[in-house]
């Protein structure tokens, strides 16, 4: 073995600036794939637990249908005692109940159409980002005072501010009228116009009085340290149900069926160009390595009569391919890696990113991440595509006639 | 004129003179050419639809509002002149198509439930070329005139509210004392759109029947503007500007919605990034297979400098050979791109994803499309850099000193 890993050492240096051009193609594609896979899973995971963080969390309990139709009589009896028992259950996980309904806010001088949820202010800051985004004012306190936060936008728009009168109305759950006056007490910048613009929140309590919910919620909002957890806490949540409730329980695919499925078109186009990718460095080490084994016709020629195999020449070839291969996969890595953490530090981003960022819950500079799998997904596939590249001008060899090839050229 | 003859028929005739290696490199082009052109139609095709549809929403290629009506989109914030002046400014001055809207938030409320939507009042018959519903009716009518008493809603509200065609609805805004401005409608048509967040939304009813609940005369929010390129909108721009007069906002659509226009300049630099890429890849394969070619001919080239052919024409032929090689690629690539393209006119179906498309304002069905830009992007590009990439080799072949390269083992 010893003696056909020197041999093969030795053909490619050979043509050095072949092996270097080879070997560049190899470089090239494997820094470019890992510097784009890094950038990519770096994205998806920021955009996942961006928007989950901001205020669904990672999982929910709700009355079947709820989520579809949103309608005030599709609530949770006792959520909040549900929540007290959710919590008491498992320690990691951070629980919040809500309730959810459509108002009108109306300020001194605008109405605006919105959603009003009544919150734990204890319990919601473990969930949601929101609490934690309040640039002017406090979050709420007290369970039952009439105080309201809204975003900034919602603020501008009802050209109200902090201590100011907002007006709710709305139906209640069971479809009486529903009105309650409440004081601004915070305002919350998210960065996300949507939530800025539609989103105000209300103590549970409050909430519940005023539309007639009773001790009802509409959603046990739940999250998790990390996304790998979340299966785990769909079944101990739905072993915690009281039996014959009904209440269902919606993992964040079912709660956000467009992010998975976002993240799942961008995956698609970009298999396609690592793909492209890899198949055209394929041709050039297949180009490479036939040239390489066409020119030693001649040598192999004596060989095989001389009693090699042509079995054993050809994993000569392919020791060849793969010393290339090594030597691209270890260097495009590491270039790869160097130019990724470069941008670990001083951060991604080309222009018109805001702009898209935005809609995706990202910010508007990235920081990708390497880690061993980016780091040598892209070149192990590089790497298997040259090897089978490989393969055609290796299995050539079976055909090869020794009389005939030591007479070649 | 004899020379390029002369040189040109050598470079074709070296080409084939290792037909598997030449074969090789011609297929990987071709490969390459393909991946540039095809990836390149699907995403322009996307961005295409995209755009489409949300010039549709807005909509128009151009608007004109109150100055402060984009920061505070209330009833306070009318367009100075009256319609009837407005009228007068714009009809009969040559637009493609043009309407005047009352756009405000508003809430409606069905038996059950009820929500905040923006509440458009429109011109049927001058709204019809411009915007989306009138083409997606799917159940009743869309509205008669201007006067029309009936509402349009969207399948989703439709939906949420627990409504359906023929009942009653009540949608409630304000007026400009801030007093609520409410009336009771009847549900005449509903619409579904794609994408379907649009559903939910936006509400018409006639221009003049909002008009009269919000009591506000002949005045209206927004005048829209349709050109001929959603491209080029400066024409119109420039047009409307100077009808307009003084005591208004008048915005591109580009200024209106920043995702889209964007969106379409960040693809055209990512068609460019993407041809330039593969290109690359490419071009190792291509410098190897030339300065394999010219090794292999060392004593040939040697020869011929001997009998006095100009290093030139060393230098031409090499060129010659490369970009002959490039543009049978070029020509089979663009063919093979056409034939996979023209059959998937029709669209292809990624409703497996369509929540996710919704997300990015994508449609469901992707219809690819082959923009002369950029294939003629992509060609120029491959010669371009084809032809830089072939002038190293070239160059050291036209430097053999020819007693020295006939005597080369």
């Amino acid at each position: 073995m010893n003696i056909v890993l020197r041999l093969a050492w030795r053909n490619i240096w050979r043509q050095p600036r072949r092996t270097w051009l080879t070997t560049g193609a190899m470089v090239f594609s494997n820094s470019l794939l890992v510097f784009m896979i890094s950038l990519q899973f770096g994205m998806y995971d920021l955009m996942i637990n961006n928007t989950l963080r901001s205020f669904s969390g990672h999982l929910q309990v709700q009355a079947p249908g709820y989520k579809d139709d949103l309608k005030m009589r599709q609530s949770v009896p006792g959520i909040q005692v549900l929540a007290a028992m959710f919590r008491e259950d498992d320690g990691s996980t951070k629980v919040a109940a809500r309730g959810a309904a459509f108002a009108l806010v109306s300020s001194e001088e605008r109405s605006y159409g919105i959603q009003v949820f009544g919150v734990e202010p204890v319990f919601e800051p473990g969930v949601s980002n929101i609490p934690g985004l309040i640039k002017q004012g406090r979050f709420l306190g007290d369970l039952h005072a009439p105080e309201i936060v809204i975003g900034k936008v919602l603020a501008r728009n009802l050209r109200a501010g902090l201590g100011d009168e907002l007006t709710l109305l709305g139906s209640g759950r069971d479809g009486s009228f529903a009105a309650v006056i409440v004081s601004i007490v915070g305002i919350f910048d998210s960065g996300i116009p949507d939530m800025d613009r539609s989103i105000a929140e209300m103590p549970l309590g409050l909430f519940q009085e005023t539309f007639a919910m009773g001790d009802a919620g509409h959603q046990l909002a739940i999250a998790t340290p990390d996304l790998a957890s979340v299966p785990a806490a769909v079944m101990a949540a739905e072993q915690l149900l009281p039996a014959g409730s009904g209440l269902v329980v919606h993992d964040w695919n079912a709660l956000h069926p467009g992010l998975k499925q976002a993240i799942q078109a961008d995956l698609t186009s970009a298999w396609f160009m690592y793909g492209m990718l890899v198949i055209l460095v394929a041709f050039s080490v297949m180009n490479t390595q036939l040239m390489s084994v066409l020119e030693r016709t001649r040598e192999f020629g004596i060989a095989m009569s001389l009693g090699l195999t042509p079995g054993r020449l050809g994993r000569l070839v392919m020791l060849e391919t793969g010393l290339m291969g090594c030597m691209g996969l270890l260097l495009g890595a590491f270039l790869g890696g160097l130019v990724t953490t470069w941008f670990t530090y001083n951060g991604f981003a080309y222009p018109g990113m805001d702009e898209l960022a935005v809609n995706f819950n990202l910010p508007s500079r990235i920081f990708p991440s390497v880690t061993f799998g980016t780091l040598f997904a892209g070149p192990a596939v590089v790497f298997a595509g040259t090897l089978a590249a490989a393969l055609y001008p290796a299995l050539r060899l079976h055909w090869l006639q020794p009389v005939e090839a030591m007479r070649a050229a | 004129m004899g020379e390029l003859r002369i040189v040109t028929l050598l470079a074709w005739r070296n080409l084939w003179r290792n037909h598997r290696r030449t074969l090789i490199m011609l297929i990987a082009v071709t490969v390459g050419v393909w991946a540039m052109i095809f990836m390149t139609a699907l995403m322009r095709g996307m961005i295409i639809d995209m755009v489409r549809d949300g010039v549709r929403v807005l909509p128009g290629h151009v608007q004109i509002h109150h100055p402060e009506f984009r920061d505070d989109p209330s009833v306070n914030n009318l367009i100075p002149a009256s319609g009837a002046e407005l009228n007068r400014r714009f009809a009969d001055k040559g637009f493609e198509a043009w309407a005047t809207r009352v756009k405000v938030p508003a809430v409606i409320t069905s038996e059950r439930e009820s929500r905040g939507v923006t509440l458009l009042g429109i011109d049927p018959a001058a709204e019809a070329p411009i915007s989306f519903v009138a083409d997606d009716i799917v159940q009743g009518r869309f509205l008669e005139d201007d006067s029309d008493t009936g509402v349009i809603i969207g399948l989703k509200l439709a939906d949420k509210l627990d409504t359906e065609l023929g009942k009653r609805v009540v949608l409630m805004s304000q007026d400009q004392n801030n007093e609520i401005a409410d009336r009771g409608f009847r549900v005449v048509g509903i619409f579904d759109s794609d994408p379907d967040g649009h559903e939910e939304a936006f509400v018409f009813a006639g221009r003049a029947t909002i008009q009269k609940m919000l009591r506000i005369g002949d005045h209206v929010t927004e005048v829209v503007f349709l050109g001929d390129d959603y491209r080029d909108v400066e024409p119109l721009y420039e047009k409307v500007s100077g009808l307009a007069g003084a005591d208004v906002e008048v915005r591109r659509w580009t200024e209106l919605d920043t995702y889209l226009s964007t969106m379409l300049t960040v693809m055209d630099g990512f068609v460019f990034v993407w041809v330039i890429v593969i290109f690359l890849t490419l071009s190792f394969g291509l410098v190897n297979t030339l300065v394999m070619a010219v090794f292999e001919r060392v004593r040939e080239i040697g020869l011929m400098l001997a009998l006095g052919m100009r290093p030139a024409n060393i230098l031409g032929q090499v060129v010659v050979e490369s970009l002959l090689l490039l543009v049978i690629g070029l020509a089979l690539g663009n063919f093979i791109a056409w034939m996979t393209i023209e059959p998937l006119k029709d669209g292809i179906d990624i409703s497996a994803v369509a929540q996710g498309m919704e997300m990015m304002g994508a449609s469901s069905i992707l219809y690819p499309v082959l923009e002369m830009d950029d294939v003629v992007t992509a060609n120029i590009v491959v010669l371009v850099l084809g032809f830089l990439a072939s002038l190293s080799p070239a160059w050291r072949a036209s430097r053999y000193q020819p007693v020295e390269a006939i005597t080369k083992v």
